[in-house]
């Protein structure tokens, strides 16, 4: 029998994105890595034009949104498994937001200061 | 209407010494609640703390210097330093257990185990060596 339990696939969507930003963060920090270790010891030139050239930005950028989207769905399954008055699920659930929006925005602003 | 069978009283086991002795979890159970753990971690404090690090140092050169020969050489700073190596270092390893596992790769119960020995094996060793590094 087949039966709808629930609505739009919310849940595969979420699951599908948490796994596609894991592999965009990994691909992110093997590539920050290699540049890191391949420029060692560092310096503050070297440190502030790699994080000045574009594609670094925009890499940066990509990763930081990617660690808002797979965190949320992370932070909201712990809390959703843990957290059972909904008062204080709902608080936690959007203090996490708003920490995870603050942490973009701060990225950008380090980015393109 | 509640069916009797929901209001019956069942038996809870889940003391606190109970859970702290005597519930076992299995090597694969470790793996995935450090995931959890560490994952929280790398959220709330240790993000918060990298941003700031990042700002920090490329702010200015001085900044650049103050964290890189000041700031990171307290004894503090290392300690919380390793220990955002080892969560990232366990969350990325397990995390690639888990994308291989939805792939339906290594399901069978003795693969299963040996590739959470294998995950937080290299989660230390992956600690030990970054850790080196930085000292």
């Amino acid at each position: 029998m087949k039966r709808l339990v629930v609505g739009a696939h919310y849940g595969l969507r979420d699951w599908l994105a948490q796994r596609i930003t894991a592999a965009i963060m990994a691909v992110y920090t093997l590539i920050l890595a290699g540049v890191v270790m391949s420029k060692a010891p560092m310096t503050y030139g070297v440190w502030k034009e790699l994080f000045t050239q574009g594609w670094m930005r925009v890499a940066t950028l990509l990763f930081a949104a990617s660690l808002a989207w797979h965190a949320w769905v992370g932070v909201r399954d712990i809390l959703m498994d843990y957290i059972k008055p909904d008062g204080l699920r709902l608080t936690l659930q959007v203090a996490t937001l708003l920490l995870l929006a603050v942490y973009v925005g701060w990225t950008i602003q380090i980015l393109w200061r | 209407m509640a069916s009797a069978s929901a209001k019956k009283i069942r038996p809870k086991y889940l003391s606190l010494p109970a859970l702290l002795f005597e519930i076992r979890l299995p090597v694969p159970g470790w793996v995935s609640i450090l995931h959890r753990i560490s994952g929280a971690w790398l959220v709330f404090p240790f993000a918060a703390w990298l941003l700031y690090l990042l700002d920090k140092s490329l702010q200015s050169e001085q900044g650049f210097e103050y964290v890189k020969s000041e700031y990171l050489a307290l004894p503090a700073v290392k300690l919380g330093l390793l220990l955002f190596i080892w969560c990232y270092c366990h969350h990325f390893c397990a995390g690639i257990r888990y994308l291989l596992l939805d792939l339906d790769k290594g399901v069978d119960l003795k693969t299963a185990r040996l590739t959470s020995w294998i995950v937080i094996v290299a989660g230390l060793s992956l600690t030990a060596v970054l850790g080196a590094r930085l000292w």
